[in-house]
């Protein structure tokens, strides 16, 4: 029996995701709205960052079974994400003219986005062996 | 926005994360002194909110639709946290406090940067 993902370790996670989820959502909207043409692309990625974090934000607070893989595809997909944009934004910053959460790996945010994904992942993970 | 006050936030919200962390680290749940620092956080964050709010209206310039998403995320914050932490009434909530002040700081940040370049 797998433990419940929304005790202990979870909790942090789930404060930390639910602040991300609403402020990425916040500025996704706003970018979305007011400037879309400008950076397609890396308005369309901060919209799925976004998602992602709210996605997380909703599993980690459910806490079963269910919801422990959910959150295990959503943290996934939440690293891939962060390192691919963020050396993309190295590599090739003509197409980031603005920034989105996962820009420099998350250099605007303490570097949170980063590490972030990695904690969430393996709490998940261990989460999922535990037996008590 | 003033300044001060947002640096004065920054340092505090990384004075309670560090605090945390240590009371965590020691296998600590938060005590009344730290739940006691998150909610001098929380007030303070609410003051340069409210000091924000009288500035707007009284004209300041500042994109005030990407703005408002970043203040309200940082008055709930802190609140937030607080909520979960009793929640967990072992070392778990002591890494609570703690990540609420680790975010609020970049997330102040932003908020200042947000804040000067209505200003430029």
């Amino acid at each position: 029996m797998a433990r419940r993902i929304n005790v202990g370790p979870g909790r942090a996670l789930l404060l930390v995701y639910a602040v991300f989820a609403l402020s990425a959502s916040v500025r996704a909207g706003y970018q979305l709205v007011t400037k879309f043409s400008e950076a397609p692309l890396a308005y369309l990625l901060s919209a799925l960052a976004a998602a992602i974090y709210v996605v997380a934000t909703v599993a980690l607070a459910r806490g079963g079974e269910t919801a422990r893989r959910v959150a295990l595809v959503a943290c996934s997909i939440e690293l891939i994400g962060v390192l691919a944009v963020g050396a993309l934004s190295y590599a090739q910053p003509e197409d980031f003219p603005d920034a989105t959460v996962w820009s420099h790996f998350g250099q605007g945010y303490g570097f949170i986005p980063v590490v972030l994904p990695v904690l969430g992942l393996i709490w998940l993970v261990r989460a999922g062996r535990s037996t008590d | 926005m003033i300044d001060a006050l947002g640096y004065g936030i920054i340092a505090a919200a990384l004075a309670l994360a560090v605090w945390g962390y240590v009371a965590a680290a020691l296998d600590r749940p938060p005590g009344r002194a730290l739940f006691a620092g998150a909610w001098v956080v929380a007030g303070l964050v609410v003051v340069q909110a409210l000091i924000a709010v009288a500035r707007i209206i009284g004209g300041a310039d500042v994109d005030v639709a990407l703005f408002a998403g970043y203040i309200l995320t940082a008055v709930v914050l802190e609140p937030a946290a607080v909520y979960l932490a009793r929640l967990e009434p072992t070392r778990w909530g002591s890494v609570i406090l703690a990540s609420g002040g680790l975010v609020l700081a970049p997330l102040t940040l932003r908020l200042l940067q947000i804040w000067r370049l209505g200003d430029g």
